[in-house]
């Protein structure tokens, strides 16, 4: 909203601040304001100059010499170039001496051998907003009203000595949307009166002559008035003037006013053509489906049944509180108009406006409910009696009221103690009561339970409840006063839920592992998934699509983390970091079959690595990620959870390599996986070998399930260590020798592990060399090399009859 | 005797200043003190003594000994000093040569921030609590007293899923769903009132806007939200400059301006005073001394209504702040988009978790 100092000053007595220390005020209490546009962009000593002749410059077609009369005593000869000039008019002109913004000086001149004495301006030229000037007064000079008195100082003259404050409204204040609001407002934070008029009269209380009728539940009030032997034309200077500066364009002075009257006690108006509304009648009514309207801006619009239209009886006239229609429009024609004020359902005007595209000053004043119900009758007098006396016409009679549902004063009750214990503060029953009063609400002078009875004025409709009145007491009170303190209360425990420290942790530990967290988007593009072999996964191509995307990259909610993280694999190769090691914790998404139903929403630990990855000294060759790198990061993850018993099996998937990936079980709980990228993966994302990894955060809370960490006495008794190392076909997995030896070894088998490992040259084709260290330990005693060797023995034949292994020397 | 074994020792002596080497110098030890050495030759001769001198010149002998054996051992302990000192000098290396990088990972910035504000309000007694990402309307809009066609949802556009499922705009439904879920647990319970909360909530929310510098279709919040008998708005105040003064420093001031939030009243924006200038106003604060931190205010009783807390005997509290605006503000970062561009030479800057 933008707000003009001088029209301001009309209202309210604010001279003795300027904007900036005003803006302050109101910034402070809660509409902030930090735009503060001088319209006067740097004009000083223009004034208003008489055009008394003008002849053909004789070297220039182009331009014309002149005669002036600036009111300095003798006319000046000035050179000009617009086209427009011409003997008589009153135009802006610059003297010598003056300035015009961009600090231009007048300086006395030649063009093309003929002194000049000065400048005739343009309206761009002065510096005003030619967007809201008409077309004629934007080409060339700007040419002023004949009356304009000459020698006058422009800026003075064409009020440009003002600044405009821009108010940043929250949605809830659509009341200071005029300047009644603002000057309620300001009169409250400073304590100062209000010198508005608010009530008009009607000259007889003979009805006006109209029908107005209210078909729909849609408008709760509607008011009429007829204004007759009109002439329509260019509105007066200060009219406009005031119009230009809070950013409307002038038109004529019917819609001008309606205009002015919007801004000035926030009721949106609107003026019909009497002579183009059949019968007399103004009917409120909801369109039908399919009917057409052509509005004021001349498109043709197709209407439905739940827009609110004014109709006549033949014909629809225009959009209720959204624009008005061109076959009703004022035009230089018009002698008899009738004017429309009313109250517009905030949901179907805005539901309308949104529909048709259109979005109008009115329309943004009806659409936030914040209509003063009780303002709409004395709006439509102020304009009626206004336009009466800047066009020259008569108003008929006392309007036509029309009410379908009456609006009644908000009534509060509020004590000082809610006021005080609400807001932690210490205010006193006359302060709270001072406040109030300021803002214009009436408090009943006795007390009902120890309550102030608050009356609330229907210029505020959004004060509602108790904690309406508070606000509006802290605002003006201050917020600044509110102390600081500590709820009181009892003490409530507070923390992290166990998932959320397990999230924290297996973060801490992969970082700790050498990896980079990175955060990705949720929204995925529909092919995401087909470069990656997986477009007919069931599972992961059944995703939530959102209804209006911004583009089809994010589309739809992901199903895998995968594209998330080559496309961020992508973005650091083409800025050639090509060793990657990166993880994220983020959320996947899966359609519950019911589409009323929220999706499922999981929690995934992803990384992916790429090139080199390890520690490398200074003079060692960086290791390429391989598959056990990668393994051994997840393990280390698993174990640092404490989940231990983890097996790993190999298995073929889509997206990634058939003998170079694991998925991870803890018994029949299925983990994630680990492994490198299919071949043809890597090859459609241009990207050298890369290994990724996926846990499922669900998956891992449920294998802690029941988890204590109990320490068992350290051994009192040797152990024995005894190694194997066998000879085996190149396919049989480790894993399950493992499984072989701790049931074949018996229970004094403490642990074994796989210590070693040999395929290549030094072993026959076929063939690789797995080497087992088995730690035996009994906790009564001291072991026997006979007992040990027992039960070494039967591994060892366990494995040859399993495996068909071979002792290796 | 006496001169014989005198005369030893002081060539015994003046050999030993010769030998050069830990050999040389074994076999000095093997030529005089050896079995076969010539000390023990000497020995030998004693029986020749008689029994008073026998004695005394065995005493002789052990003291020639003794003062040998020391001279001969200084002379090794020198040695062996010398030689490790030679081999430690051989053994230097250039300790300015970079270490065996152990790869260090980097805990991304946003995440950094929300663990620090998550901290800060565990230790203020706080819970976190999380919620979906993909809301309901009602949630999301209608339970934060934002019905159909409330103004308000202009203030955020909106990724909608169905019409009645959309993309959370603000983690403000996580205040409708913690309140509501205590609400129904007191019912089970039978008790007559609901439990006080008091909750930070963070989390991705998402709005229709084009992706630039300042503006992101998706970014974080971090909700707060007490509720209590007896809350007031100084108890935000509060609450809210210990949180500033932990995260910013602890000179800094907070200061409340009304604002407006639908579920909230009386609503408050919250400024901290500019980490930059301390508040004496410069470019980062646009001279104001000031910097906004969240948005907040007081639960609207409609709020609590809906999710099941009498307003007449309950009231609260609550915010919210954008994780990314403070991030850029704290890390001077100026494009948002870097936060979900994931350049590793940008977030190799967080290696450093404190």
């Amino acid at each position: 909203m933008k707000i003009s100092y001088q029209w301001l000053n009309d209202y309210i007595d604010v001279a003795d601040l300027t904007p900036q220390q005003l803006g302050d005020k109101l910034t402070e209490a809660g509409i902030p304001v930090e735009v503060f546009t001088e319209l006067n962009q740097g004009i000083t000593g223009v004034v208003v100059g008489h055009v008394l002749e003008t002849r053909q410059h004789e070297n220039a077609d182009k331009l014309r010499v002149c005669t002036i009369d600036a009111g300095t005593g003798e006319n000046l000869q000035i050179v000009c170039g617009a086209p427009n000039v011409a003997p008589g008019q009153k135009v802006p002109c610059a003297v010598v001496g003056s300035e015009l913004p961009g600090d231009f000086k007048i300086k006395k001149a030649k063009l093309r051998g003929v002194e000049s004495q000065g400048m005739l301006c343009s309206a761009k030229e002065l510096g005003m907003d030619v967007k809201l000037l008409p077309k004629e007064q934007t080409e060339g000079l700007y040419i002023l009203p004949g009356d304009a008195p000459v020698g006058a100082d422009i800026a003075d003259y064409l009020r440009l000595n003002d600044v405009v404050m821009e108010l940043e409204l929250t949605p809830n204040r659509a009341d200071a949307l005029n300047y009644r609001g603002v000057v309620y407002e300001i009169a409250a934070i400073l304590g100062r009166e209000v010198k508005m008029v608010e009530e008009f009269n009607a000259p007889h209380a003979t009805p006006t002559p109209v029908t107005v009728k209210i078909e729909s539940d849609n408008c709760t009030k509607y008011s009429a008035l007829v204004v007759k032997g009109l002439t329509v034309a260019e509105s007066p200077l200060w009219l406009q003037a005031k119009l230009l500066a809070v950013g409307v364009r002038p038109i004529n002075n019917v819609v001008d006013v309606t205009n002015f009257v919007m801004f000035e006690l926030g009721q949106p108006l609107h003026a019909f053509d009497l002579s183009k509304v059949a019968d007399d009648t103004i009917i409120v009514r909801q369109a039908q489906d399919g009917e057409t309207h052509v509005t004021l801006d001349g498109v043709e619009r197709t209407l439905d049944s739940s827009m609110l239209v004014i109709a006549d009886p033949e014909k629809v006239i225009g959009l209720a509180g959204v624009m008005g229609g061109e076959n009703s429009e004022v035009d230089s024609n018009t002698t008899t108009i009738v004017l429309e004020s009313a109250y517009f359902d905030p949901g179907t005007t805005r539901k309308t406006g949104k529909a048709l595209g259109l979005f109008s000053e009115a329309q943004k004043r009806f659409e936030k409910g914040m209509i003063d119900q009780g303002m709409i009758t004395n709006a439509l007098l102020r304009a009626a009696l206004l336009i009466a006396e800047l066009a020259g016409g008569e108003v008929v009679g006392a309007p036509v009221e029309v009410v379908k549902a009456a609006a009644e004063p908000n009534v509060l009750d509020l004590t000082l103690e809610r006021v005080n214990d609400y807001l932690g503060t210490e205010i006193s029953d006359d302060e709270m009561v001072d406040v109030l009063t300021r803002l214009g609400f009436q408090v009943s002078g006795f007390k009902v339970d120890g309550a102030h009875r608050v009356t609330v004025p229907t210029r505020r409709p959004d004060i509602v409840r108790d904690v309406d009145l508070i606000e509006e007491i802290a605002r003006i009170y201050g917020y600044d006063k509110i102390p600081a303190t500590l709820p009181q209360g009892e003490l409530i425990r507070g923390g992290l839920t166990p998932e959320q420290r397990l999230r924290r942790h297996v973060r801490e530990l992969l970082i700790n592992s050498g990896l980079t967290e990175v955060i990705t988007y949720t929204f995925q593009s529909p092919a995401a998934l087909d470069r990656l072999g997986l477009a007919d996964d069931e599972q992961l191509s059944n995703r939530l699509a959102l209804m209006h995307p911004m583009s089809e990259e994010r589309s739809v909610l992901r199903t895998h983390m995968l594209p998330s993280l080559l496309e961020v694999v992508e973005y650091n190769r083409n800025r050639k970091t090509n060793d990657l090691a990166l993880f994220e914790v983020g959320r996947v998404f899966f359609p519950d079959n019911d589409p009323a139903q929220l999706p499922t929403e999981r929690t995934r630990i992803s990384g992916i690595f790429t090139g080199n990855f390890g520690p490398v000294g200074i003079g060692e060759k960086p290791r390429a990620v391989d598959f056990f790198a990668v393994k051994g990061v997840v393990e280390n993850v698993l174990a640092g959870l404490g989940i231990d018993g983890v097996t790993y099996s190999a298995v073929e998937m889509a997206s990634m390599h058939p003998g170079r990936t694991a998925d991870i079980w803890k018994g029949d709980i299925f983990l994630g996986y680990v492994g490198a990228l299919h071949p043809e993966v890597e090859e459609a994302c241009d990207l050298p070998p890369t290994y990724y990894f996926q846990l499922h955060l669900e998956s891992l809370m449920q294998a802690r399930e029941g988890r204590e960490v109990t320490v068992a006495a350290l051994p009192k008794f040797p152990a024995m260590e005894r190694d194997i190392a066998v000879l085996v076909d190149v396919n049989i997995p480790a894993g399950h020798m493992l499984g072989t030896i701790n049931s074949a070894a018996g229970d004094l088998l403490e642990s074994a592990r796989v210590f070693d490992f040999y395929q290549g040259p030094q072993v026959p084709a076929g063939k690789k060399s797995v080497a087992f260290r088995l730690v035996y330990r009994s906790p009564e005693r001291t072991l026997t090399d006979e007992e040990v060797s027992e039960r070494h023995n039967n591994v060892l034949e366990a494995l040859k009859a399993g495996y068909g292994a071979e002792l290796r020397a | 005797m006496r001169e014989q074994l005198q005369g030893l020792k002081e060539q015994a002596l003046t050999d030993l200043q010769g030998q050069e080497s830990l050999q040389a110098l074994g076999d000095w030890k093997v030529k005089y003190l050896g079995k076969k050495g010539e000390l023990t030759a000497i020995l030998r001769g004693m029986g020749s003594l008689s029994a008073e001198e026998r004695p005394v010149i065995g005493q002789l002998v052990n003291e020639v000994r003794d003062e040998l054996e020391a001279a001969h051992d200084e002379k090794e302990a020198a040695f062996k000093r010398a030689e490790r000192n030679k081999r430690l000098a051989e053994e230097a290396v250039d300790v300015t040569l970079p270490g065996r990088a152990v790869p260090v990972g980097s805990e991304h910035p946003l995440n950094q921030l929300i663990r620090d504000v998550e901290d800060i309000f565990i230790g203020l007694g706080f819970s976190v609590a999380e919620g979906p990402e993909v809301e309901f309307d009602y949630f999301n809009f209608e339970a934060m007293n934002v019905p159909k066609n409330h103004p308000a949802r202009d203030m955020q556009d909106t990724f909608y899923v169905t019409e009645e499922i959309l993309m959370r705009t603000q983690t403000s439904p996580m205040q409708a769903r913690v309140m509501g879920e205590k609400a129904a647990e007191a019912r089970a319970k039978g008790q007559q009132y609901p439990d006080p909360i008091r909750i930070i909530s963070p989390g991705r929310v998402y709005r229709r806007d084009d992706d630039d510098a300042t503006h992101s279709h998706a970014f974080m919040q971090i909700e707060g939200l007490v509720v209590d008998r007896n809350i007031r708005m100084s108890d935000l105040k509060g609450t809210l400059l210990t949180f500033a003064r932990e995260i910013f420093g602890d000179g800094v001031q907070v200061r409340l301006r009304p604002s407006y939030f639908p579920f909230t009243e009386p609503s408050t924006e919250v400024d901290a005073t500019c980490h930059n200038c301390g508040g004496s106003g410069c470019r980062t604060c646009k001279g104001t001394g000031w910097i906004e931190i969240l948005g907040a205010g007081m639960v609207h009783p409609s709020v609590l209504e809906m999710a099941g807390y009498d307003p007449t005997v309950f009231s609260g509290f609550a915010f919210g702040m954008g994780v990314e605006r403070t991030a850029m503000r704290r890390y001077a970062i100026e494009d948002i988009r870097g936060f979900y561009q994931n350049d590793v030479r940008l977030m190799q800057n967080f290696k450093s978790r404190m």
